[in-house]
């Protein structure tokens, strides 16, 4: 039986891993997917640092001793709606990039435009 | 709490409401936006030299928003260091809301104002805030507004840059937030004073991880300062960048070493074990090399807004060899050259907007063309302005490297900083040199695409303010250092923010 802490931490551990290699390849749309698996693997990971807790309650109650950390709950909220918005600002500025200079590498650079592009 | 107390969040509130107010009027009164944002600027210096007049007693005065208590609640520190990015803030945001407004580049697209005054809002926020989450949420304010401002008057080249700054400044984010997160679980708090207390108890099994937080957050920082080797999307994002918008970024890496210089002796001073001043080793080499890079840069960049982008990076070098020392008179130091720097570096870009727009299609090319309308006030303003950025007398940057020089001449490694420091101010010197001879001394071939244009001599007013107040600055070098010298021993001695945030004592 594995432990909770072994799986959200290989969990954050794969989606990192997926995250750097998508966001070091060349083209735009795989960047902007990188991107969104890392945040993804960044609010699990902040979300892991009130420490991992089964079936505690985060807001105070008069039956209960011990608690969760009901912090990272808040900061989570805030980096996921800020990374959301980020997201989709990337995807709507790569679109505008690709359609204006009809290149979908981030470089900008047109010779790899049609490398692995199948139309 | 009397009416003066909230002094402090007003460099916050009054662009937080200029800027739904600017893009509500502008739609259908534009000379409104314009008044609205130039309004709030002034009001924010009017703030922010309150407040430098305020701190200068020596006292670190807190703000808790909403009044709940700190480490709880959210709390603002105004210092003597807050105070002087915050003046510097209004001051610049002035000079480039001048320029755009003048060189009419605010109407490139609808929302210039607006965003300006975003970017406000997360600049001053992130200069006041005493909390670590909430740094990074005025961190991602003032991105978010960049990158509007970046992209403000579009263009391929503009797209193709911002996607490069977009994507790298998200990741930028990703990697705070997990030092954040290292951070807040290791210490359970985000105070950064707090943070600083608690770092002390942390026990010897934990100590690798506080020392992996703390170079994940200077790593974060230093991304944004543009050291190298995270300085890579800078010359090209600030090239393209409108000018006055280039102009206002100048500030942008200073909120990187202003971050540094406000986190590392709070969080990762003495006190911190086996972690405390763990950036140490690498700062400086990392610093010597950023000057290197940035000036080379300036002697062998084709246009001068790219000359402008690469005297940036280099001055941040400069800056940074002086941080690197973390003593209180190498960051007092360090303050005067980084008022001096941001002063220069935007009056550059300033300078190129002006010789771009009176040469038609040679734009700010370094190259010979034929000769342009007023071009030797516009040559004249260009040396003037080149002296102030390489450090010659007698502008400011002279005083401002002469005052690195001194200070590091302590440390062990002073012949390093030396003589890079004076390196690069030579090769700086010859960069400039040879850029003003192509562009203002030679003449090339009359071509019919490159009509002189015949513009108003109002667009070098930004830039001949830009001037003046680095004039101003090394006739009053004198009370300028002495407030950095006192600015940096406020920051150095971190038990005294601490003591003034959780109300010890």
């Amino acid at each position: 039986m594995i432990s909770l802490e072994f799986l959200v931490a290989s969990a954050i551990g794969v989606l990192v891993a997926g995250g750097i290699y998508l966001t070091l390849r060349g083209r735009t749309f795989q960047v902007v997917l990188g991107l969104t698996l890392f945040s993804y693997a960044v609010n699990t990971f902040l979300f892991a640092s009130g420490r991992l807790v089964v079936d505690r309650a985060p807001i105070w109650s008069k039956t209960v001793t011990e608690y969760a950390d009901p912090l990272p709950q808040a900061l989570v909220l805030t980096a996921i709606v800020i990374t959301f918005g980020m997201t989709a600002l990337a995807v709507i500025l790569t679109l505008r990039s690709f359609l204006e200079t009809g290149s979908d590498q981030v470089d900008g650079d047109p010779k790899g435009k049609h490398e692995d592009d199948p139309s | 709490m009397s009416l003066a107390d909230h002094i402090a969040i007003a460099p916050v509130v009054v662009p937080a409401l200029a800027a739904p107010f600017a893009l509500l009027v502008m739609r259908r009164r534009r000379w409104l936006g314009v008044t609205i944002s130039f309004t709030s600027c002034l009001l924010m210096l009017a703030a922010a030299v309150t407040l430098l007049v305020m701190a200068s007693d020596g006292v670190i005065r807190t703000y808790e928003i909403g009044g709940w208590q700190a480490s709880f609640g959210i709390v603002l520190v105004v210092d003597r260091l807050a105070a002087i990015m915050l003046v510097l803030a209004a001051t610049l945001s002035l000079l480039a809301l001048l320029h755009a407004v003048v060189t009419e580049t605010d109407r490139d697209g609808w929302h210039f104002h607006p965003l300006l005054q975003f970017q406000l809002l997360g600049l001053n926020g992130a200069f006041l805030t005493g909390d670590l989450f909430n740094l990074f949420v005025f961190f991602e304010v003032l991105l978010i507004a960049s990158y509007g401002l970046m992209l403000h008057g579009q263009g391929s080249a503009r797209l193709k840059a911002g996607v490069q700054y977009v994507i790298v400044n998200i990741v930028g984010s990703s990697l705070f937030l997990i030092a954040l997160g290292l951070l807040y679980a290791l210490t359970g708090t985000l105070n950064m004073a707090q943070m600083g207390l608690r770092v002390a108890a942390i026990g010897a099994e934990d100590q690798w991880l506080l020392r992996v937080a703390g170079l994940l957050l200077v790593s974060v920082f230093a991304l944004k300062a543009a050291l190298v080797p995270l300085h890579l999307w800078l010359p090209r994002t600030y090239a393209v960048a409108t000018p006055p918008v280039a102009a206002l970024f100048a500030i942008m890496t200073k909120v990187g070493v202003y971050s540094l210089i406000r986190v590392v002796p709070q969080i990762f001073g003495d006190g911190a074990g086996s972690a405390a001043w763990v950036p140490s080793p690498f700062l400086l080499p990392a610093a010597i090399i950023t000057a290197i890079v940035g000036f080379s840069g300036v002697f062998v960049a084709r246009r001068l807004s790219e000359q402008a982008a690469y005297a940036i990076v280099g001055s941040t070098g400069t800056l940074m060899i002086a941080v690197a020392g973390w003593q209180t008179d190498t960051i007092g130091a360090a303050l005067y050259y980084l008022v001096h720097s941001t002063l220069a570096g935007a009056a550059l870009f300033f300078i190129a907007d002006v010789v771009a727009r009176r040469r038609g299609s040679f734009s700010d090319t370094i190259s010979s063309g034929p000769v342009f309308h007023e071009r030797q006030s516009v040559a004249l303003l260009f040396l003037a302005v080149a002296i102030g950025v390489v450090g010659l007398p007698p502008l400011s940057g002279f005083i401002g490297k002469l005052l690195i020089m001194g200070s590091v001449a302590d440390a062990p490694w002073w012949g390093w900083a030396w003589a890079v420091i004076l390196a690069t101010t030579l090769i700086g010197v010859i960069g400039f040199a040879r850029a003003g001879s192509a562009v203002f001394w030679k003449e090339g071939p009359v071509t019919d695409d490159a009509a002189p244009a015949r513009v108003a001599r109002s667009d070098m007013a930004a830039a001949v303010i830009a001037l003046c107040l680095m004039g101003a600055l090394s006739i009053a070098a004198g009370p300028v250092t002495a407030y950095g010298e006192a600015a940096a021993m406020q920051v150095m001695n971190s038990a005294n923010t601490v003591d003034a945030v959780l109300g010890v004592g």
